[in-house]
């Protein structure tokens, strides 16, 4: 049996969940496709096609799919679920969008954000905010799985795998896509940053997050922000670490005026080394954090940046 | 317009949880209970579709234990018109809760279906997709605003990178995020009237519903946990340990 996992892109570029996704997969078995379904997205077939381990790369390449609405990719990856024991998408936003709508169509569960694979058949993944971990067994005759990217490192390129373009057409007819308003920044993507520093209530506006996107600029790293940022309108929420917004693991976590609630520790503490600054000495984060300085964020910011200029 | 919304049942999020002893489950006895955060955002995007005069009634819907009554008559209190239970184990797998409540959608025929984009227990963000696909509606999953106008529900949704807004026909599903709207609090009085509100109670059996398990809980356990580290006096020894002990700038 054969394992389809959904390639993440923005019609332009292969994002990195994909290639980490490619790792869960070849634990699964050894016979892995890609769908790439998009418009005019023929450069990331070729670059899922490079990524080693996989088999095959089918192409959906239609103007119906271009914004990858739930609607008609569900029924697209139904369509072609005959003979795949699993199915596999990254638990970004899109993912958690279109699968479980392809899991009810099979009538199968799904088993959302994945960080450890035991078997064929059985699953680990984190409930209540990351405060416990689950191992589950599914029964059902196809596996679909969401998978925490951040859980599996990436597989290695240098492949030229078969690709074959579908000729499925499938129309969206209950919904129309009318526009999107995408965050335009130069530093890397906050998912696949090997550093994040991030900023909380404590940074009091929007402006005064200048001082970490500077340290950020020196670190090659990107930004990031609690709940309560977000909230009080300082950054766009996009930027949002949590139970409710991204998902981080990078080598080394900067938390900046956020205190740790549990809800913003389920977005970051399997981050290799986390760094706090915080000036209550009592703020939870110091829990959790390898490295931790008791100190105004205001005089410590600018001291950082000196040092690191 | 008829608008269904869905409540679920939780451990109240500022609870610190505890996995049984056994590893067989998280203990939830003698745990304060609550109405799932995003499900209360889902409540209230109702009530305010209503004082705009666009909804002319909310059914709140829970699929769980006999007990989330209480989290129905919250919903009840906060302005929803009438309550629906479907009694079903609290650890009904989404599949199945998505099957019961595509039972109520095919009796009630609401316009528009609210529901939360994730309960906080289980982290599935699964139901309202799957409640979706089964009654072949669209959906618009973590909804920031709703614009409802001439049989269209307009959409703004969170997505990574951005915003993302959507046009859908009605009937269709949409699922909360948080940054919708701000709950409000249930007011004594409204408390009260609640409590004369009709309250119906459904079994699977009685929506012709026969529910097959999926899947098998193996165990549960407790995260790794992370112990605190060193406080550094100042920012030079903490570059310095980033530097040279941790190696990670």
């Amino acid at each position: 049996m054969s394992t389809l996992v959904y390639a993440e892109h923005d019609n332009a570029q292969l994002k990195t969940e994909t290639l980490k996704l490619v790792t869960a997969a070849l634990q699964l078995g050894d016979d892995v496709h890609i769908l790439v379904a998009g418009s005019q997205c023929q450069e990331v077939a070729r670059q899922a096609a490079s990524i080693t381990g996989v088999t095959k790369v089918l192409t959906a390449d239609n103007p119906v799919y271009a914004h990858q609405l739930a609607e008609n990719i569900a029924e697209l990856v139904v369509s072609m679920a005959d003979g795949y024991s699993h199915i596999l998408a990254a638990a970004t936003t899109t993912g958690k969008n279109f699968m479980p709508r392809v899991a009810a169509l099979l009538d199968v569960v799904q088993l959302s954000d994945v960080t450890g694979i035991e078997s064929a058949d059985t699953f680990v993944r984190p409930i209540y905010a990351g405060n416990a971990i689950a191992t589950v067994q599914s029964h059902d005759s196809v596996k679909v799985l969401t998978v925490r990217a951040s859980a599996f490192d990436a597989a290695s390129e240098g492949n030229s795998a078969e690709v074959v373009a579908l000729d499925t057409v499938i129309e969206n007819q209950q919904v129309t896509f009318e526009h999107a308003e995408m965050t335009k920044s130069e530093r890397p993507e906050l998912t696949a940053a090997n550093i994040v520093i991030s900023g909380g209530r404590g940074m009091q506006d929007g402006e005064n997050f200048a001082m970490l996107e500077s340290i950020a600029d020196k670190l090659g790293a990107a930004v990031g922000a609690s709940r309560a940022a977000v909230d009080a309108g300082f950054v766009p929420n996009d930027m949002q670490v949590g139970q409710t917004g991204k998902i981080v693991a990078p080598q080394l976590y900067i938390a900046v005026g956020i205190s740790g609630a549990i809800q913003h520790l389920a977005g970051m503490k399997d981050a290799k080394v986390i760094v706090a600054i915080n000036k209550d000495p009592e703020a939870p984060i110091f829990q959790v954090a390898d490295y931790g300085l008791v100190a105004d964020l205001f005089k410590a910011l600018p001291e950082i940046d000196r040092a690191l200029s | 317009m008829k608008v269904l919304v869905t409540v679920k049942r939780v451990i109240d999020y500022n609870v610190k949880i505890r996995v049984k002893p056994d590893g067989s489950d998280v203990d939830l006895t003698n745990v304060k209970m609550a109405i799932n955060p995003f499900c209360e955002i889902a409540v209230e995007e109702a009530v305010r579709l209503k004082e705009q005069g666009i909804a002319s009634e909310i059914v709140v819907v829970s699929v769980g234990p006999s007990n989330a009554q209480e989290q129905l008559r919250t919903a009840l209190a906060l302005g929803a018109d009438r309550a629906i239970l479907v009694e079903a184990d609290a650890q009904t797998e989404s599949l199945n809760v998505a099957k019961l409540l595509a039972k109520v959608v095919e009796q009630e025929q609401p316009s528009l279906v609210i529901m939360g984009k994730q309960a906080i227990d289980s982290d599935n963000n699964q139901t309202g997709q799957m409640l979706a696909a089964l009654c072949d509606m669209p959906q618009a999953t973590f909804a920031s605003k709703v614009n409802v106008a001439d049989n269209t529900v307009t959409v703004t949704r969170e997505i990574d990178g951005g915003l993302q807004t959507l046009a859908m026909k009605l009937p269709a599903v949409v699922t909360t995020d948080l940054r919708l709207n701000e709950p409000r609090f249930a007011k004594l009085p409204n408390i009260m009237k609640a409590k004369r509100k009709p309250l119906e109670t459904l079994s699977p059996e009685s929506l012709g519903v026969t529910l097959a398990t999926h899947t098998r809980l193996v165990s549960v356990a407790p995260p790794a946990q992370r112990s605190a580290g060193v406080k550094v006096a100042s920012v030079t020894e903490l570059v310095d340990k980033l530097k040279n002990e941790a190696k990670v700038i």
